[in-house]
Order: C-alpha cells, then sequence, then structure tokens
C-alpha cells in the first residue's frame, strides 16, 4: 500500500473475474466514502431495431423496472428509494447499460433488484402504456430542442446508409408501432449473460463484489441470445452538405459542423484526441472557443469534440449561437478547421494539451463514478487493466506530426457537414 | 481543529475553512463573495453575473489569454457560479499544483482589468447565454413565476439579468459592481484536500492578507410584503407540451422550519440535494409522483426549495400528459397538498426522509470538489454548522411539525401559478 493517494487504477488494485456463464465482473475498493456504484453493459443495443420499430432497446431497457415475476413498479422503487438507492437503465446503439448507487450497507439489495430487472422483467401492459405516453412527450420535447435535433440532422447526413443514422429514441411513429410482444421478445432474443460487463467500485471488498454478483446472476443462463451484429461499411463524404432544420420561435440556433472521426481502437485515437482538444477544448474551448466567443461574442459556448466507440465515430464542432449570426460563425469555424489541417499545432499548444490530459487523470477518477466508467472503457476497447497506469506514457509519445496527418486524414474543410436547427 | 477542519478569519476579515482529506492527490480551493442578484437593481439586472465573466479576463499578473490556459495546464478544473445570493469561484488541480490556484484568485480578488473591449465582446456572449435559455419553456416559464412572486424584494430577476440591462450597462457599472463587493470581508476561502493545514493557512495569509478590508457592501432592504390572494399567470410559447409551475413562499435556510420543509420535500416530491456535483435519486415513489404520474395526469413531476437568505421559493414543476388539462393535473396535486395538511404523514415517511439524506450526502463525500463545495456554500446562508447538523435537525422532525409546516406555508392564497401554454396546432 505504498504511496496510496497516487496510485491510478492498475492490475493491482483492480480485480477481474470471468463467471462461468460469460459475466465479467470488474471490481475496485475506495473505503473513503460509505457508498458503491454499480455500472454495466449488455449486448442489446439499438442496432438490433429494426427501422418501423425505432427506439424499442430504449423502450425495453427503460421498462425493465417497471415490474418483475416478483414485484411490481411502485415495490421496486420503493425498496430503491427507502434507501436513498438509484438503479436506471439507458441504450446506447451497440449496447444498453445501468447506473446504480447506495450506501455500501444496502448493496445487497441493490443487487437483488439489478438481477430480477435484468433477468425476470414482466412489461405489464398499463405500465408500457404509461411509459409510452412519457416517451412521446419526450419525443414532443425533442422535437423542440435546437440542440437535440441539429444533432439528429447531422448524424442523418454524416452517416447516411448507416444505422448511426437513426436515433435511439426513436419517431413518434416507431414508438407508437411498438406492441409489448415486441418488447417481450426483444428481451428474450437479446439479453443474457454473454457479453455482460459489470463494474462494483467503493466500499466494498472486490472478493465481496464478486461473490455478491455471482450470489445474484451466476446462474443466469439464456439459450439462443442472439450475436452481435456486424455494421456496414460507412459512405464518406464527397462533398459539404448542408442543412437546416427549421423550429420556429427560438432565439438561438444550434450549429453543428463535423466530419468522420476515428473509431476508439484506431491507432490515431490518442493524436485525434489531443488535437481535438486543442482545436476546441483546451482553457476556455480551444482555438475554437477563442475564436467563436472570446474573440468575436458570437456564442456563449463553441467548442469540439471527438466521439469514438465502437464503429465509425465523428469529430464535430457545436456552438449556439444567435439566428442571424449562424453563418458568421459557420465561417469562422471553417476557417479554423482549414487552419488546423494546413498548420497543425504549435509545440506550445502541444506540451499544454499533453499537460492538462496527465495532469486531469486523478480528478476524472475522484469519485467511484468516475472509476466504474474507467473499468468499463478498459473492458469496452480491451486496453488493458494497466492503461490508466500507461496512459501518460501514451500521451507523451504523440508528436505534431502525428496530430497533422491524423487531422488529414479524417478532416476535409471541403467535405463537411454542416447541420442548424433554430428559427 | 475538528474533522480535520479549522476555521480562522484574517486580519483583513476573510473567512477561512480548511479540511485536510487525504484520499486523493487532489485540492479544491473555493473563493465565495457575498453577491448575487439580490444585489442588483433595476437598470443593473445581471451585474452580478457579467462580473463574474469579466474575473476570466484577465489582471495585468494573468492576462486573458494566459489565464486561460493556466488552470488547464497543469490539469486542473476550474469554473465559477452567480446565484441570486452568491457567486463562487473554485478550481480543482493536482494537490502540488494549488499555489497557482491560490495566486489566481488573490490576484483577481482586485486586480482584474475590466478592458473596455472585452466588456463589448462579452456582452454579446451573455446575450447569447440567455437566448439560450430563452430557448426553453420551462425558463421563460420560471422567469414568468419569479418576477410574480417577488414584486419588491430583488429575488425578482434572474441571475442572467434582463436584455434590456444586458445591453445598456457599461464597464463602469460592472468595475463599479466589483469593487464594491469583492472585498476580502465579504469573501470566504474554502479549501479542501490533501494538504497541511499550517502550511496552506501560511501561504493563504502570505497571498491574500496584504489585500486590505473595503467598505461593509450595502445591501438593498426591500421585503417581500405578503401575499393575499393566489395568482396565475401563463407564458405562450412554440411546442406541444404544457407545463405547469406552481410556486409556495418557503422560509430562508437559517429558519428552523427550513428541515421539517425538507421532510415535506423528500416524502412529497423525492429529496431534493442541495449538492451542486453529485445527482439526486429518483422519486418514483414520492407522493406527488403515485398522484399525479402513475394516475397519468403528468409524464412527470418535480419539486424543491433553495437554501437562501431570504425567504424564496417552493417550486413544483409538472410536465403535463398529453391527453390531460393543466386544470386536471393541478386539481390532483391540490387533492394531496390538503391531505399531507388534513392527515398526519407516518413515522416511517420520516425514517425514511432522513435515509435519502444520509445516502445522498454520502454519494457527495466521494468528491473533494463536492467537500469544498460545502464547506463555503453552507457559510453563504448560515454557517458550516448548518451542514454537519443537517441530518440531526432532521432527525428531531417530528410527525407534528411536518402537519404543522404543511399548513403553515403550503397556502393557497400565497402562491404563484403559472402555466405554459403550447402554440402548436394553434390558429
Amino acid at each position: 500500500m505504498e504511496n496510496k493517494l497516487n496510485s491510478l487504477p492498475g492490475p493491482d488494485d483492480i480485480y477481474r473475474e470471468v463467471l462461468p456463464n460469460g459475466i465479467t465482473v470488474l471490481a475496485r475498493s475506495n473505503f473513503n466514502s460509505p457508498s458503491v456504484v454499480i455500472a454495466g453493459y449488455f449486448e442489446a443495443g439499438a442496432l438490433f431495431d429494426p427501422d418501423d420499430k425505432l427506439g424499442l432497446a430504449e423502450y425495453a431497457a427503460i421498462a425493465l423496472m417497471r415490474g418483475t415475476k416478483n414485484h411490481t413498479f411502485d415495490e421496486i422503487y420503493n425498496a430503491l428509494e427507502a434507501v436513498g438507492a438509484s438503479l436506471g437503465f439507458n441504450a446506447g446503439v451497440h449496447r444498453s447499460g445501468f447506473n446504480g448507487r447506495v450506501l455500501a450497507e444496502d448493496l445487497p439489495l441493490l443487487l437483488d433488484l439489478l438481477s430480477g430487472t435484468l433477468t425476470a422483467p414482466v412489461f405489464p401492459k398499463a405500465e408500457m402504456e404509461k411509459l409510452r405516453a412519457q416517451l412521446l412527450t419526450g419525443l414532443a420535447i425533442r422535437a423542440e430542442d435546437t440542440g437535440d435535433m441539429a444533432s439528429m440532422v447531422f448524424d442523418q447526413i454524416l452517416f447516411k446508409g448507416h444505422p448511426y443514422s437513426r436515433p435511439e429514441d426513436g419517431y413518434t411513429e416507431t414508438i407508437q408501432s411498438i406492441k409489448r410482444n415486441d418488447l417481450v421478445k426483444f428481451h428474450r432474443e437479446h439479453y443474457g449473460p454473454r457479453g455482460m460487463v459489470i463494474a462494483v467500485v467503493g466500499a466494498v471488498k472486490p472478493e465481496d463484489a464478486v461473490r455478491q454478483i455471482k450470489r445474484v446472476l451466476g446462474g443466469w443462463q439464456v439459450k439462443g441470445q442472439k450475436e452481435s451484429l456486424e455494421l456496414p461499411s460507412l459512405k464518406t463524404l464527397k462533398k459539404t452538405v448542408s442543412k437546416h432544420h427549421r423550429i420556429a420561435g427560438k432565439s438561438q440556433s444550434d450549429l453543428i459542423i463535423g466530419t468522420n472521426g476515428p473509431m476508439r481502437r484506431d491507432p490515431e485515437f490518442m493524436s485525434a484526441s489531443i488535437g481535438n482538444n486543442i482545436l476546441g477544448q483546451f482553457g476556455m474551448m480551444g482555438r475554437i472557443g477563442d475564436v467563436v466567443r472570446e474573440k468575436s461574442g458570437l456564442a456563449y459556448y463553441a467548442y469540439s469534440s471527438l466521439n469514438a466507440g465502437i464503429g465509425p465515430g465523428s469529430w464535430e464542432v457545436n456552438a449556439g449561437v444567435s439566428p442571424q449570426n449562424v453563418k458568421k460563425a459557420a465561417e469562422l469555424i471553417v476557417d479554423e478547421l482549414k487552419r488546423f489541417v494546413q498548420d497543425g499545432v504549435t509545440a506550445d499548444e502541444l506540451a499544454d494539451t499533453k499537460a492538462n490530459f496527465i495532469g486531469r487523470l486523478p480528478i476524472s477518477l475522484e469519485s467511484n463514478g468516475g472509476v466504474a466508467n474507467a473499468l468499463l472503457n478498459i473492458e469496452r476497447h480491451n486496453l488493458g487493466l494497466d492503461y490508466y497506469r500507461r496512459y501518460a506514457d501514451l500521451v507523451t509519445e504523440v508528436t505534431a506530426e502525428d496530430v497533422l496527418s491524423t487531422a488529414r486524414k479524417y478532416i476535409d474543410p471541403d467535405k463537411l457537414v454542416i447541420a442548424v436547427a433554430g428559427p | 481543529m475538528k474533522n480535520n477542519l479549522t476555521q480562522t478569519t484574517l486580519s483583513n476579515g476573510l473567512k477561512i475553512l480548511l479540511k485536510e482529506i487525504h484520499t486523493a492527490p487532489i485540492i479544491s480551493s473555493w473563493v465565495w463573495y457575498r453577491v448575487g442578484s439580490r444585489d442588483e437593481v433595476q437598470g443593473r439586472t445581471g451585474i452580478s453575473h457579467w462580473v463574474e465573466h469579466m474575473q476570466f479576463k484577465g489582471t495585468d499578473q494573468f492576462p486573458a489569454n494566459i489565464l486561460d490556459k493556466a488552470i488547464s495546464r497543469e490539469g486542473g478544473t476550474w469554473n465559477a457560479f452567480t446565484y441570486i445570493d452568491w457567486t463562487a469561484y473554485f478550481e480543482t488541480m493536482p494537490a502540488d499544483k494549488v499555489d497557482l490556484a491560490l495566486r489566481l484568485e488573490s490576484d483577481r480578488m482586485v486586480n482584474s482589468r475590466f478592458d473596455p473591449e472585452e466588456v463589448a465582446s462579452e456582452r454579446t456572449v451573455i446575450i447569447s447565454e440567455r437566448e439560450g435559455s430563452e430557448n426553453e419553456p420551462l425558463f421563460l416559464l420560471g422567469e414568468a413565476v419569479q418576477q410574480t412572486a417577488f414584486r419588491i424584494h430583488p429575488y425578482h430577476h434572474e441571475v442572467i439579468g434582463d436584455k434590456a440591462d444586458l445591453r445598456t450597462m457599461t464597464r463602469d457599472d460592472l468595475y463599479h459592481h466589483y469593487r464594491k463587493f469583492y472585498v476580502p470581508n465579504n469573501a470566504i476561502m474554502a479549501v479542501a484536500g490533501d494538504f497541511d493545514t499550517q502550511s496552506m493557512l501560511a501561504r493563504i495569509k502570505e497571498l491574500f492578507e496584504p489585500t486590505p478590508a473595503g467598505d461593509e457592501p450595502a445591501r438593498l432592504a426591500r421585503p417581500e410584503p405578503p401575499q393575499n390572494g393566489e395568482v396565475r399567470l401563463s407564458v405562450e410559447g412554440p411546442g406541444a407540451t404544457s407545463y405547469v409551475q406552481i410556486c409556495y413562499r418557503f422560509p430562508p435556510a437559517s429558519h428552523q422550519d427550513f428541515f421539517p420543509l425538507a421532510v415535506l420535500d423528500s416524502l412529497l416530491a423525492g429529496p431534493s440535494n442541495l449538492n451542486m456535483f453529485s445527482g439526486g435519486i429518483s422519486n418514483k415513489t414520492s407522493r406527488l409522483y403515485r398522484a399525479l404520474v402513475d394516475k397519468e395526469y403528468v409524464v412527470s413531476v418535480h419539486g424543491g426549495a433553495q437554501a437562501t437568505i431570504d425567504p424564496f421559493m417552493y417550486t413544483i414543476t409538472m410536465t403535463i400528459h398529453p391527453k390531460r388539462k393543466p386544470e386536471e393535473a393541478l386539481a390532483a396535486l391540490d387533492r394531496e397538498i390538503q391531505r399531507v395538511k388534513e392527515e398526519k404523514v407516518t413515522k416511517e415517511e420520516i425514517t425514511r426522509a432522513i435515509k435519502q439524506a444520509r445516502a445522498l450526502f454520502a454519494y457527495g463525500s466521494e468528491n473533494i470538489t463536492n467537500q469544498g463545495f460545502w464547506l463555503g456554500y453552507a457559510e453563504m446562508f448560515a454557517d458550516y454548522n448548518w451542514f454537519q447538523t443537517y441530518l440531526d435537525k432532521l432527525s428531531a422532525v417530528s410527525v407534528k411539525d411536518i402537519q404543522r409546516v404543511a399548513n403553515e406555508y403550503f397556502k393557497p392564497q400565497s402562491r404563484v401559478v403559472g402555466t405554459y401554454v403550447p402554440l402548436e396546432g394553434k390558429a
């Protein structure tokens, strides 16, 4: 236990065990606070949604908590809320997942509920209709949200013909077309222990955590759990494509300009990530923030982000601007992208961002939730249990040339998606 | 030193709270100023928030382009918040880099430049921030409800300020506000994390004590008179979804009734988390969820109060079910409010509220930034002891207390009811 304060998660304090039924458990203890976080994912994402029932994976994930073989919706939440615990499910494109937290003394209760909702949901008809109304209201609110709509339009163009073009929460018609039987069938075919990963972080010994997971989920077996789907190839942009989605009556427009980015497992991921930080994150939102916000006063937020996951990602710049300034802001952003791919980054910028990445790591791993996400990240992308110990070296070895060649590989200022939602 | 906590006040009036926590190589330092939108008059609404923005625009020692990079370069995270009662700045840094944060805060307590060009560019940034908020129906409704609830008291206006004032305030207005309120005797410095108290205190003295105390800032004295009769209002706007927001008048955080009301909030609408860096829990077995969402009057309901210096509001926000009318949801809500007034709650419900609060505090204590937050935050409306004894005060709440405060504070004649009327589908 020497120098505990400086220890990032690593092979000596992350406990990893694969249960016989295929569930991978990752555990790390932290007795500084009497709380525990659980988080995990499983192979039941929106990729499996039929086009006419888009939103099915998400509907199913949220519906798990609406009643199980042994407990009603009210009983499940009463057990949780009575002890100040939380548990929630969500759906992503490839995988669905869950997050929960609890006082250590009530961890068995939380794990019993996790197991019951994952393995034995009953999708009660009345509850499914209540949930449907809530999902539809969510979609009505989304239709009025300039940020959500700009993002949806952006994905529709960038990922045209690819499953990533579809919103995980579906459309009004697709949510309306989902029957209770679709939910039952989706659960039967896609939920199972194979590919499931669970992280337990907090005031519990790792071996206790694993023993408790085994108790509630070790016996779970599912026959015929469907294999994950192959992604089709992605068509790249031939020229810049712009689209303005009108939402009347709003005082601000959201603007997204971007293109494809690397996958998480691509070798350029780290140099893209460093380049992105310089482009639109560092300090007050990097070069983009400097030009659009600080120098021109055009926006409260203007930043870039790199979304890198299992499949092809996106590299995008987002800004919220007054409707009459959309064109001006878009020109400034495209100019910055041009400069980025022409000249690359300076030695000072590179040094700043490297110091930022290395220095902020302990802060991002401060809470149990932060560590749980880090453990899932390691498992999801096969980074190795020593990833966070190697992280500083991985950052340090990136050169300005790496950043420039990566920027040029992905960003072509003449082939961008420009999506706007607003008046 | 109790619980590794040290409290002292420097000769210039700057109050210091230090809490050693040796769980991670991290230090979170906070400076809190007793200034917020409560200190603003008509014509200069939003000035406290704008001053906060200008605090990121540089001093001679840390010019704007250096300042915004310095913290990031050291791996730190920093931000600032302006609220109705206070303005706070924090940096959470790797422990060996905290000196930068201390030097920065001591410098910008007095030396910010308020360069006219920076003021001009920030004017449009803040107007853009406001326009972003105006996109949200709940911002528009909340603003209307609040300005109706407070006619006299400066809690009347939103922290961001009114657009008319954002367009016309001058650099000198901003600078004057800064110099008036940013004095050590109107501030609190709170530091939590991996340090040695004696050396931290010595360094803080070295950096902050040379700044002389200023005049005690004069405060507006415009208490809100009693409201005699319910006020209803509506806001129309784009969209297809109706919302209703109801606000009741609540006591300040330092009032003894704040605690039974916190328990009542927990069982009516689910526990509110006063803590900014650690989310809450679901409220699906709260009384209002069962009566309103389960019965399909609304698709969501949330309630909560804020810890404030002067009496403020308890706000209930309902997203109306597409098949219901706002009046139906309001009637269902009123039946639940009536029930807590007429029928005693059970002892179990109180026990449950205390357990919920204990869990939320435990989640918050995982994080050093959050521990730093609590040190200073509680001082803004009471003192750190308020936070330390919070659970004890909840434990002392009785069934009778709950019924009494329900009748005293949930009065229909002193509430404001606002409805957001969506225009979609209307001629």
